[in-house]
């Protein structure tokens, strides 16, 4: 392992989120696992934010337009669809750099608990999309009245 | 439409700045933003890559001939979460470029939308490109 300058990991959460990343990306590796969310590797690089019940997925999705962006919910199944489109460049022009990437993306999320679609929540802001999942609700357990008689 | 090109993820993977010569004052995390340069005939474009950053948050300096682009990025933690599983990593983004041609400084435009950041750079006038026309013989 490479020792980086320890400035770098003054912040825990940085730390943390390296630590993450690389056990991420461990679980990818051997796909299919146990883990309870499943993903296989594919554009957008999506992070996780759990609780016991509710989660919230991220992606950065820079120069994606609001309208070529699709997510759809089916069980416990997310999948993010889209399109990132090549700019409009003016004819004749020269490049010096390309680094940029555009093209279609489709990627699925195996979630561990089952969701209803028209309550998850999904914002697009600056290039960065945020998926609000409903949380998982207990089975409630069913009062049965009991009539007399 | 015919078949889209699918985008890989190889393809746009975060670059982390290297730590050479004088170190940034913030100490967080920064990126390479990919960045698109091209030149037209009055002026260079770069496009760069900068989920997170809005107008607000983003600095733009021309030195003699370095340009240099930062953008902020103030991440959003979702109180009382845990971070369960991370792809990528949250930070602020930085670039310099040497620009080769004579940039009119008054008159740089730049803009961010859906975390893109637009500059375009016209050239001054005695720079702009002349055709020269190749006489045989």
């Amino acid at each position: 392992m490479i020792m980086r300058p320890y400035r770098r990991w003054t912040s825990p959460l940085a730390r943390e989120m390296e630590q993450l990343r690389r056990d991420m990306n461990r679980l990818l590796a051997d796909f299919p696992s146990s883990h309870q969310w499943r993903m296989a590797p594919g554009y957008p690089a999506v992070n996780i934010w759990t609780t016991e019940e509710c989660a919230i997925l991220t992606a950065e999705l820079a120069g994606v337009a609001l309208e070529d962006i699709e997510i759809a919910v089916e069980n416990d199944t997310l999948t993010l669809n889209g399109n990132r489109k090549p700019d409009d460049v003016e004819e004749g022009a020269a490049y010096h750099r390309q680094e940029r990437r555009y093209g279609s993306f489709a990627r699925t999320v195996r979630l561990p608990f089952r969701v209803d679609p028209g309550k998850v929540e999904a914002r697009l802001r600056n290039g960065v999309l945020t998926i609000t999942l409903p949380c998982a609700e207990a089975e409630k357990p069913k009062k049965i009245m009991v009539k007399a008689g | 439409m015919s078949e889209e090109k699918a985008l890989q993820i190889e393809e746009t993977e975060k670059r982390e700045v290297a730590e050479t010569g004088a170190e940034r004052t913030r100490d967080r995390l920064a990126f390479v933003p990919r960045a698109d340069v091209y030149e037209i005939n009055d002026a260079i474009v770069v496009v760069a890559d900068m989920p997170g950053v809005d107008e607000e948050s983003v600095d733009i300096t021309l030195e003699q001939d370095l340009l240099t682009i930062s953008g902020y990025v103030e991440p959003e933690y979702p109180e009382g979460y845990e971070l369960s599983a991370a792809e990528y990593r949250i930070g602020d983004f930085t670039r310099a470029f040497t620009l080769s041609d004579q940039i009119d400084r008054e008159n740089i435009e730049a803009s961010a939308k859906d975390g893109v950041l637009r500059l375009r750079l016209p050239k001054l006038a005695e720079a702009k490109k002349r055709t020269i026309t190749v006489k045989a013989g």
